[in-house]
C-alpha cells in the first residue's frame, strides 16, 4: 500500500480510497503502538522536519511521536515571525533548511494556502499541519478513524460539527473528507461563523442546535474564539455557552449512543461543559491517541511511496 | 517630417473605411484615398488602424517606487500595447498629492517622449482620507483626475468636499470604490471560492456600497464621477440606476474583470490576487453587457506592476494587482471575437470615450486635424505573451507564456513611429 503523491496538503483533493488507505494503515501503526516496544526501524535515516511557524505543542508533540516512533529523525523548526520579519521569505527559509537534507516538513502556518506554496517550491515530502483557515488534514483523518473505531463504520453516520466553521480548518478538512465517504454532515454555528456560501461543502447547515444534535451518531464541537482578525464574532462567551455550547438535554435529542468529539484544545463551560467533555460518551482523548497512528500512516505512506520510485529507477 | 500611412482599415467609434492616412507633424492632416509623394510610406493592408489607446488607469510607481516600473518601463509597456495617452494613479513615494511631483511625472515622461500623460492628482494629502490635497496646484500643473486609489475615501464629508472642489475647477473623481471596513482583510471574492479555499473574502457589496454612495455624492454636488474597475454585477445596477437619473458619472473596466473568474483561486496563484478581486461568471457577464450597453463607459487596465519578490510569498502576503498594458488588446479583441460588440465600440471603449471623459478632444479620433496618435493592430496573429515581448519592468501577470490573439504591431505618438513590433 502507498500513496501516489509527494504531499499531502489537503483532503480536498484527495481520494476516497487513498483516505481509506490511510486510515488502514493507521490501524496497524495502532497495534504497535500498543506494544511494549513502540518503534520500527522504517524510517531510519530519513529526516523530518516540524516547520511550526504558529505555536501548536500538542499537535506538533503528535507528529514527533509519530516520526519517532518511525525511527526518523525528527527535529523542531519553530520560525518566529523574526525569521520572515528579517527579509528572508517563506521559500527562503524552506529551500535553506531543505539545503540540509531533509527529507519532509511538517507545516503550519497562519495562511491558508502557505503549505500548498512551500510543497509546490521543495522537493522534500510536505505534510498540512494546518494551514490558516484552509485544511488540517491530519485532524480529520484521526477523527474519522476514531469515528470508524467508535462506530464499526462511516458511510451513513449523521455528523454534526458545531462551531466557528468560517475559520476552521478542521471543520473543511472534515468536510472534503466526510462527503466522500458518504457520512451525513450537518453544520451549526452562529451566522457570522458560517461562510455566507456553503454550498461547496455540500452538506446541510441547520438554523438551530437542536436540529444540529438530532439523531446523530457524532457530534463534534469546536473550539471557539471571540474574535478574528480584530472583529468581534460574539457578543460574549458567556452567550455563545448559552446559545450555541452542547449540554446534557441538547445531547438528548442526539442517538443515545452518540460520541462527542473535539479537536482541542477544550474551552470548558464554553463550547463544552466539563460534565460532557469527561463524560462516558466523549472520545476526546481517543483522538489524541488515535493521532500518533495516523500521522504515522500518513508519513510512512509518503515516504514509502518514494522508496518504490526509487526502486523502479 | 510626414508619414503615409497606405491601404488601412481606418477603424473609428462610429464607422469603418478603407483608405489612407497623411501625417503632417504631429497631427493627421488627410484621411482618404490619397496619392502623395516624398513621405514616408507604412503599408498597412491586412491590419486595423485605430486611434492611439487611451487608459485612463495605470500605476507607473515613479517617483519612489521605480523597482517595480517606471515612467520610462511604463511608457515603453503602453506603447507596445498601442497605448498612447495614460493616466497614471496617485499612489507613488512621495504620493502625487502636489503640484511638485505632477510636473515631476509630466516632465520625464516628455523626455522619454513617448506618450502623454496626465497624472492622477490625490485627492488628500498622503491618501489618508482627510484633509484636502493641493488639487488646484495639480490642476494646473496639468492634472485632469484625481484619486486616492488604492484606497477609498472613506468619510463622506470629505468625499463631498472634494466634489465640490474638483467640480469647481473642471475636474474628475477616480472612485476607488472599496468600503475598507467591510473589505477588511479579504484577499478574494466572497463566495463559494472563498469558502474552499479558507482564504478571507471580500463582498460584492464592499464595492457596491461606496460606489451607491458617491453617486449619491454626485447626485449632492454635480461633481463628476468616474467609478474605476467596476468588477460586480451589482455595481453596473447601480451605475446604470445612476445614468438613469441624468447624473454625472461614468465608469471603466479592466480587462482581467471580464477575462476572469474567481475560480482562477482555487490554485492560490498570487498572480490572480487583484482588488477589486476577480468575481463570479454572472459579474463578468454583467461587465460584458455594461461595456456593450455603454453603462461602462471604457476600458481602463490598471496596470499594476510588482516586483516577483511582492508576489512570491504567502498568498495573505501578497501584494494586489497585474500589468495590463499588453494584454489590452488581445484581451478586449477577445470581446469582438465573441460578438459581444463590433471593432468600432471596441474603440470607443478604449480611445473614443475616454478621450470625451477627459476632454482631450484632440485625439480619440482618426480624422484631419486629430493628433497622429495612431495603432496598427493584427487583429488575428496569435503568439505567446512571454518576457521577450514584454515591455514592463515587471511580470505579474497570470499571462504571461499564454497563447493570445491579437496584437499591436506600430505605434505613433504625435506623428513619430514609437513602437515597432
Ligand atoms: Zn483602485
Amino acid at each position: 500500500m502507498s500513496l501516489s503523491r509527494k504531499d499531502l496538503t489537503g483532503l480536498i483533493d484527495v481520494s476516497k480510497d487513498e483516505i481509506l488507505t490511510i486510515l488502514e494503515t493507521a490501524e496497524k501503526f495502532k497495534e504497535i503502538n500498543q506494544r511494549e516496544i513502540k518503534k520500527v526501524p522504517t524510517l531510519k535515516g530519513k529526516t523530518i522536519v516540524n516547520l511550526f511557524f504558529e505555536p501548536s505543542t500538542r499537535t506538533r508533540t503528535s507528529f514527533e511521536i509519530a516520526g519517532k516512533r518511525l525511527s526518523a529523525d525528527t527535529i523542531n523548526f519553530t520560525a518566529s515571525a523574526s525569521s520572515t520579519t528579517k527579509g528572508e521569505t517563506l521559500i527562503d527559509t524552506v529551500k535553506n533548511i531543505e539545503s540540509m537534507g531533509v527529507d519532509m516538513f511538517v507545516v503550519r502556518h497562519y495562511y491558508s494556502g502557505s503549505v500548498k506554496f512551500i510543497a509546490e517550491n521543495t522537493r522534500a515530502h510536505v505534510i498540512n499541519a494546518g494551514d490558516g483557515t484552509n485544511e488540517h488534514p491530519t485532524q480529520s483523518l484521526l477523527d474519522l478513524f476514531t469515528i470508524k473505531e467508535k462506530k464499526g463504520r462511516l458511510e451513513g453516520l449523521n455528523v454534526a460539527i458545531i462551531g466557528d466553521i468560517t475559520h476552521s480548518r478542521v471543520a473543511r478538512s472534515n468536510a472534503w473528507a466526510m462527503k466522500k465517504l458518504g457520512i451525513n454532515l450537518k453544520l451549526y454555528g452562529p451566522n457570522t461563523m458560517i461562510p455566507k456560501d456553503y454550498e461547496p461543502f455540500g452538506c446541510t447547515v441547520c438554523s438551530s442546535i437542536d436540529e444540529a444534535v438530532e439523531d446523530c451518531d457524532v457530534i463534534m464541537m469546536l473550539r471557539i474564539q471571540l474574535e478574528r482578525q480584530g472583529i468581534a464574532l460574539l457578543p460574549s462567551l458567556k452567550e455563545y455557552s448559552k446559545l450555541f455550547g452542547l449540554n446534557k438535554d441538547r445531547l438528548k435529542k442526539a442517538k443515545k449512543d452518540a460520541i462527542i468529539m473535539h479537536p482541542g484544545p477544550i474551552n470548558r463551560g464554553v463550547e463544552l461543559p466539563s460534565l460532557l467533555a469527561d463524560c462516558e460518551q466523549s472520545v476526546i482523548l481517543d483522538q489524541v491517541e488515535n493521532g500518533v497512528a495516523v500521522r504515522m500512516a500518513v508519513i510512512y505512506l509518503l515516504t514509502i511511496q518514494n522508496a518504490n520510485q526509487k526502486l523502479e529507477a | 517630417m510626414s508619414i503615409l500611412l497606405k491601404n488601412c482599415n481606418i477603424v473609428n467609434f462610429d464607422k469603418t473605411i478603407n483608405g489612407d492616412i497623411f501625417i503632417e507633424g504631429d497631427k493627421i492632416s488627410q484621411v482618404g484615398k490619397l496619392d502623395i509623394k516624398m513621405a514616408e510610406v507604412i503599408d498597412c493592408s491586412g491590419k486595423i488602424v485605430v486611434p492611439g489607446l487611451i487608459d485612463m488607469h495605470v500605476h507607473f510607481r515613479d517617483p519612489g517606487l521605480e523597482y517595480k516600473e517606471d515612467i520610462e518601463t511604463g511608457s515603453k509597456a503602453a506603447v507596445a500595447g498601442g497605448v498612447t495617452t495614460c493616466l497614471p494613479m496617485a499612489n507613488t513615494k512621495p504620493v502625487n498629492d502636489n503640484s511638485y511631483i505632477t510636473t515631476y511625472m509630466i516632465d520625464k515622461a516628455k523626455k522619454v517622449g513617448l506618450i502623454d500623460i496626465y497624472p492622477v492628482g490625490a485627492i488628500t494629502k498622503g491618501l489618508d482620507g482627510n484633509e484636502l490635497a493641493e488639487i488646484g496646484e495639480m490642476r494646473s500643473a496639468g492634472a485632469i483626475a484625481f484619486s486616492d486609489d488604492g484606497k477609498p475615501v472613506m468619510n463622506s464629508e470629505v468625499m463631498r468636499r472634494a466634489a465640490e472642489y474638483i467640480k469647481g475647477l473642471d475636474g474628475i473623481i477616480l472612485s476607488h470604490s472599496e468600503d475598507k471596513d467591510l473589505a477588511g482583510k479579504g484577499v478574494i471574492n466572497d463566495g463559494k471560492i472563498s469558502t474552499i479555499t479558507g482564504l478571507k473574502g471580500i463582498p460584492a457589496e464592499a464595492e457596491e456600497i461606496i460606489i451607491a454612495r458617491d453617486i449619491l455624492i454626485s447626485k449632492l454636488t454635480g461633481a463628476h464621477f468616474h467609478f474605476c474597475h467596476v468588477s460586480t454585477k451589482g455595481s453596473v445596477d447601480l451605475i446604470r440606476y445612476g445614468k438613469s437619473l441624468g447624473l454625472n458619472i461614468t465608469a471603466e473596466a479592466a480587462p482581467h474583470h471580464f477575462s476572469l473568474t474567481e475560480d482562477e483561486l482555487l490554485s492560490y496563484d498570487t498572480n490572480f490576487k487583484m482588488n477589486p478581486p476577480l468575481r463570479t461568471r454572472e459579474d463578468v457577464e454583467a461587465i460584458k453587457n455594461a461595456i456593450k450597453d455603454g453603462t461602462i463607459d471604457c476600458i481602463a487596465t490598471d496596470h499594476a506592476p510588482h516586483h516577483r519578490d511582492e508576489k512570491f510569498v504567502e498568498f495573505d502576503l501578497a501584494a494586489f494587482g497585474i500589468i495590463g498594458l499588453q494584454t489590452l488588446v488581445p484581451l478586449t479583441l477577445e470581446l469582438v471575437r465573441q460578438n459581444i460588440f463590433d471593432i468600432n465600440h471596441f474603440v470607443k471603449v478604449t480611445s473614443y470615450n475616454p478621450s470625451r471623459i477627459l476632454k482631450l478632444n484632440d485625439r480619440g479620433e482618426i480624422a484631419p486635424g486629430k493628433l497622429a496618435d495612431l495603432a496598427i493592430i493584427d487583429m488575428d496573429k496569435e503568439y505567446i505573451f512571454d518576457e521577450n515581448l514584454n515591455r514592463s519592468k515587471s511580470s505579474n501577470t497570470p499571462f504571461l507564456n499564454k497563447k493570445l490573439k491579437g496584437i499591436n504591431c506600430i505605434t505613433i505618438k504625435s506623428g513619430k513611429i514609437v513602437y515597432q513590433l
